[in-house]
């Protein structure tokens, strides 16, 4: 009985999350546009993210060329090591890894700030003022994760390559250029296109659910803690999905 | 004719009779709740009306319906002459600029300083206040008016309670108001600190010839502010009348309030 509910109680909230994705569209073209605030919020969620991404990419590139080398060594094919990193990162490791790290700061931060603001009648006030608060807070949001995701992705990507090389060149004695050369002969647009069009839906996806969470808050404080969690938890799972929606369209069209 | 234009009528028949704000058969329900069942209110030019009934009886459900918060089941509410269940959006938002409502928790932007908590709903309604130095002035003047103007660029986290229901009224002001919402205006607050509001309460109406709908739970507060008195019971207006009438009343149900 309580299952029955539990996943009927799913679909409602994926309908519920529809329908605000749907309002999302209506209001993001219509005006008055809040330009300010949009900037506001790109420097929040872009510019206040930096670090953390430049951390998790450094340590994906070092990590992973620590736990492949070995493997490869066993084959005598270390020379492949530089084409290897550079397509995992590019194509999957950098954008699932980096998004997932950013849905874990933007997401629960964007449930928890919007979630407060609901018990505490602060949307209420704004809508009171005149205000679209949906406009003001929600649209936004999502259009400022959007568009600074894909800019944090390609980033983390960079760094993470600079930290495979580091490794390459401790252990292997591999040079800055060749190490490089050898990554840009490999890569090619039909890489990096596809996953860098993912990253704008991952970055949708997260401030999306984070603000319908943090939105539709409800139940006082433990709402509020409730709203952060789930939120990082629905966006996280949403973000594997996309990923293989995302792996499958790119097959089709790129043969991978 | 436009709302502003309707509006601008209204205003300028106002006269010591006029109807502000006007309620009629209102209801509404959750689910099989049914909060309010058939209120009625009129609110005058100029007086402070006050709601009072005990927790669950219907009264923020009531004036969270005036201001649109809320969708009434059935019922009217005109507010200045304008019915405001067939506004469209837009309308609606301008209507609102003639409304103030102070909030129960006060509902300060926390991450905005009080001089933007002030300016946020002049930058909405830009129309009406292009001037950026204007924009000051009227700042200065609504914290002044609340006697805290040296809070200007505090956070809304370093203000005390009563500090904050003081910001949260100059923020109502600001876009000078016909009428005031008070939802709860002295709960939470200590008794010197509600005191002080009820002052500020009874300067305003003086200083800006405002209509107030006020409602509480605090006595004292009734005593002070109101001009008249709606007991409200399951939804429905139980009684009417000035405080001294209702708190010689022998009925149970209001002696409960006012013993």
């Amino acid at each position: 009985m309580s299952g029955s509910n539990g996943f009927k109680s799913f679909f409602i909230e994926i309908g519920e999350l529809a329908l605000f994705a749907n309002r999302f569209f209506k209001e993001v073209f219509s005006r008055p546009f809040e330009g300010k605030e949009l900037l506001r919020q790109c420097y929040s969620i872009g510019n206040r993210s930096i670090l953390l991404v430049a951390v998790t990419g450094f340590i994906i590139g070092l990590v992973i060329t620590l736990q492949t080398r070995p493997t490869l060594e066993g084959f005598g094919a270390e020379s492949w090591m530089p084409s290897m990193v550079s397509l995992s990162i590019i194509r999957e490791i950098g954008p699932v890894i980096i998004a997932l790290t950013f849905a874990g700061r933007i997401a629960s931060g964007i449930g928890a700030e919007l979630g407060s603001m609901r018990v505490t009648e602060q949307i209420d006030a704004m809508e009171v003022s005149g205000t679209n608060p949906f406009k003001f807070l929600v649209v936004t949001r999502i259009v400022a994760a959007t568009l600074m995701l894909p800019l944090l992705v390609l980033l983390g990507d960079a760094i993470a390559l600079f930290g495979s090389y580091i490794i390459e060149n401790v252990k292997g004695e591999v040079s800055f250029v060749l190490y490089f050369n050898k990554v840009f002969k490999v890569l090619e647009f039909s890489d990096l296109i596809p996953a860098t069009i993912k990253t704008f839906f991952f970055g949708f996806a997260i401030a999306l659910v984070g603000c319908f969470k943090g939105y539709n808050c409800e139940k006082g404080t433990v709402g509020v803690g409730a709203a952060a969690n789930s939120a990082v938890v629905f966006s996280s799972m949403l973000l594997f999905v996309i990923d293989f929606v995302a792996v499958f369209v790119t097959d089709i069209f790129f043969e991978l | 004719m436009s709302i502003e234009q309707n509006i601008s009528k209204a205003i300028e028949n106002i006269d010591t009779k006029s109807v502000m704000l006007e309620i009629k058969d209102l209801r509404k329900s959750f689910g099989d709740n049914h909060v309010l069942n058939g209120f009625n209110l009129k609110l005058y030019e100029g007086e402070n009306l006050v709601i009072m009934g005990k927790s669950g009886s219907g009264k923020s459900v009531m004036i969270k319906c005036l201001v649109g918060l809320l969708q009434a089941d059935s019922g009217s509410i005109k507010i200045m002459d304008q019915e405001i269940n067939t506004l469209n959006q837009k309308d609606l938002n301008i209507l609102r600029t003639e409304i103030g409502f102070l909030f129960q928790g006060s509902a300060l932007y926390d991450s905005m300083t009080v001089r933007e908590n002030l300016e946020f709903p002049l930058r909405r309604h830009k129309t009406r206040f292009k001037d950026a130095s204007n924009m000051n002035e009227l700042v200065t003047e609504a914290l002044e008016s609340v006697g805290l103007l040296h809070t200007i660029d505090l956070m809304p986290a370093e203000l005390s309670g009563g500090m904050k229901r003081r910001i949260a009224l100059a923020r109502t002001l600001i876009l000078k108001p016909k009428i005031i919402l008070y939802d709860e205006p002295t709960s939470g607050l200590d008794p010197i600190t509600s005191k002080e509001i009820i002052a500020l309460m009874r300067s305003i109406q003086k200083q800006y010839k405002t209509s107030s709908l006020i409602i509480t739970h605090d006595v004292d507060c009734a005593r002070v502010v109101s001009e008249r008195i709606i007991l409200l019971v399951d939804g429905v207006n139980y009684v009417e009348g000035t405080y001294s009438e209702l708190s010689t009343s022998t009925d149970a149900q209001v002696k409960a309030f006012f013993k």
